[in-house]
């Protein structure tokens, strides 16, 4: 088996893991990326409408030219690249990391290295993860496999369609479905709010006088072979009214019902896991519970936002240039959700420096109020016009807010 | 006549309605603000879009190039550029941005978005 040895190894090589590397090269260090697909890009590539790169770029692109930009930063730095590879374990090993690529050619490969950077993005919930009874005819897709097919393969999944799911990625398929011929007949929502953008309804949904069913669900798939159709069921007080139930004819049935880490390898060498994102627990630095291993991007929490994931892996190479430098966090404290929060990254700050978080809420308000306390001191509020479970909020704390705490201890972060 | 619309200038989505007081003045009520009497009006009188889809592809890594309008087409010509570029088909290589269609009567070029080399 080949030997390699690294500073840094990057697991992924999308948005987040490009983003990651970019940023511990520059800083002189010996980076590697390995990619399983066989181009750089992840997700981008298959994500082909435009609303990318708005926050960064300041440009509206589409996926594949966000992701080109940032490989060719890549392919001009000195980042070692490794396609068609994929990374099957991690073992602690003294002071380092081993890990084990495999890909066709040149076979298994390991890799000594000093740190770690999961960058391993989100798999799709399915159709098991939501439990949706009926039959088990084929044309029933996840909408993400379903976008695959339609702008990378060029295949037509089906002609007529329901989709269950408002999440800006449902939507998207709505408009692209309906854009290469196909009838898309509803779009099912359990909850009684949209969760995608506005943006995306008005543009994926009402221009193709596509129904938008909310606080409804699909009690039943039916049909032999290939999809027949669904039975669709609506919820009162979050109790399904199946006097009420109709049925919609259709051949496909998508399934954007969202996201999560995609933690299996992260799990495997024992990283401690977030209730709430499903993505590792970290400190204020981006760093797992196992020293010299890092997590970002869709990795560590789903975003909506490519411009964020940028952002927050930049900053996790910066961290990990800081930890090869032997660079340790001061005393860290815990970030902790409060009310009307689903949760926050990181899990830990330290006060001694700007901090940046990521977060989410569980309600959909207009003009609400982010407020955040140490025990029991206010230390910094934001108004914020808008805010629903779908769009991540962010926010920076400052040295000079850290000095307005009277008591060390955890934050708390809360919405009202 | 009446129309209903979503603002969609910004994440608060205000709920608009645009009336014809005559054959050219258009009433714009329910926006908070002046951005969406902007966006109201020439969502009734000029609705436009950007739209992206994929091309056939002659190469040897990827079967469909990825292609965005450069900047946003009348909403009632969409169908007209879609079924155009359904009927084309090109050969690697393709640089990021390059003109793959040309409708210059209505003002429209789509451009790729992203380069293939092989
Ligand atoms: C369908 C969809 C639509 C979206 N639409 C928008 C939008 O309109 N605007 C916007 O700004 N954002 C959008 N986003 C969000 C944004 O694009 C993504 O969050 C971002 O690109 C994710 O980057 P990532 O690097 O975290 O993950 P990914 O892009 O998923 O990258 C992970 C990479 O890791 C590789 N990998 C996984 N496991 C291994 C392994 N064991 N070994 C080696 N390689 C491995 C994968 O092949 C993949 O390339 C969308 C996301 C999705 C899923
Ligand atoms: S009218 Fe103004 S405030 Fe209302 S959604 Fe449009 S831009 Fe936002």
């Amino acid at each position: 088996m080949k030997t390699v040895s690294f500073d840094t190894l990057v697991i992924g090589g999308g948005a987040s893991g490009m983003a990651a590397a970019l940023a511990v090269a520059e800083e002189g260090w010996k980076v590697a990326i390995v990619e399983r697909e066989e181009s750089l890009g992840g997700i981008l590539h298959q994500c082909i409408h435009n609303g990318f790169g708005l926050h960064y770029f300041k440009e509206e692109l589409s996926g594949p030219e966000y992701a080109e930009r940032f490989s060719e930063m890549v392919e001009s730095s000195n980042i070692s690249v490794y396609l068609n590879m994929t990374i099957m374990d991690i073992v602690k090993e003294g002071d380092g990391l081993t890990a084990f690529g495999l890909s066709m050619d040149p076979g298994m490969v390991r890799f000594k290295v000093r740190t770690v950077v999961f960058a391993n993005g989100c798999r799709e919930r399915n159709r098991g993860n939501i439990g949706i009874p009926g039959t088990r005819p084929s044309g029933v897709f996840t909408a993400g496999l379903a976008q695959r097919l339609v702008n990378l393969e060029g295949l037509v999944p089906g002609k007529e369609c329901v989709i269950v799911g408002s999440g800006d990625i449902g939507l998207i398929m709505a408009r692209r479905m309906s854009w290469i011929g196909a009838h898309v007949k509803a779009v099912v929502e359990i909850q009684p709010n949209p969760a995608g953008l506005t943006r995306n309804i008005v543009q994926c949904l009402n221009d193709f006088d596509i129904p938008l069913y909310l606080s409804h669900v699909v009690g039943n798939i039916k049909g032999k072979d290939r999809v027949e159709g669904v039975d669709v069921i609506p919820l009162e007080n979050g109790i399904q009214q199946r006097d009420k139930m109709f049925s919609i004819d259709c051949d496909t049935l998508l399934l954007a019902v969202g996201l999560v880490p995609d933690n299996e390898l992260a799990r495997k060498i024992g990283v401690a896991l977030n209730q709430e994102t499903g993505g590792p627990v970290v400190d204020s630095t981006l760093m797992t519970g196992i020293e010299g291993v890092f997590a970002c991007g869709n990795l560590l929490h789903v975003h909506d936002l490519v411009d964020f994931v940028t952002e927050e892996s930049f900053r996790c190479g910066t961290f990990v240039s800081g930890f090869l430098k032997g660079k340790r966090p001061e005393k860290q404290y815990k970030t902790n959700p409060g009310k009307n929060v689903k949760y926050i990254v990181p899990n830990h700050y330290e006060r001694i420096r700007e901090n940046r978080f990521y977060m989410r809420t569980l309600i959909v308000k207009n003009n609400a109020l982010l407020s955040v306390k140490v025990k029991g001191t206010e230390i910094y509020s934001k108004k914020l016009r808008h805010i629903q479970p779908s769009e991540m909020i962010q926010f920076s704390l400052t040295e000079e807010d850290f000095k307005l705490i009277k008591e060390e201890g955890p934050m708390e972060v809360s919405i009202e | 006549m009446k129309k209903e619309l979503i603002c969609i200038a910004c994440p608060l989505g205000c709920r608009l309605t645009a009336r014809w007081l005559n054959e050219e003045t258009i009433d714009i009520t329910g926006n908070k603000c002046p951005r969406g009497e902007e966006y109201g009006k020439e969502e009734v009188i000029d609705p436009k879009r950007v739209v992206t889809a994929t091309v056939r592809l002659k190469s040897t890594s990827i079967k469909r190039l990825p292609v965005m309008t450069k900047g946003t087409v009348p909403k009632d010509k969409i169908a007209e550029l879609l079924n155009r570029l359904y009927t084309i088909e090109l050969s690697a290589p393709v640089l990021r941005g390059e003109v793959v269609m040309d409708m210059p009567d209505e003002g429209v070029q789509v451009l790729s978005s992203r380069t293939v080399r092989r």
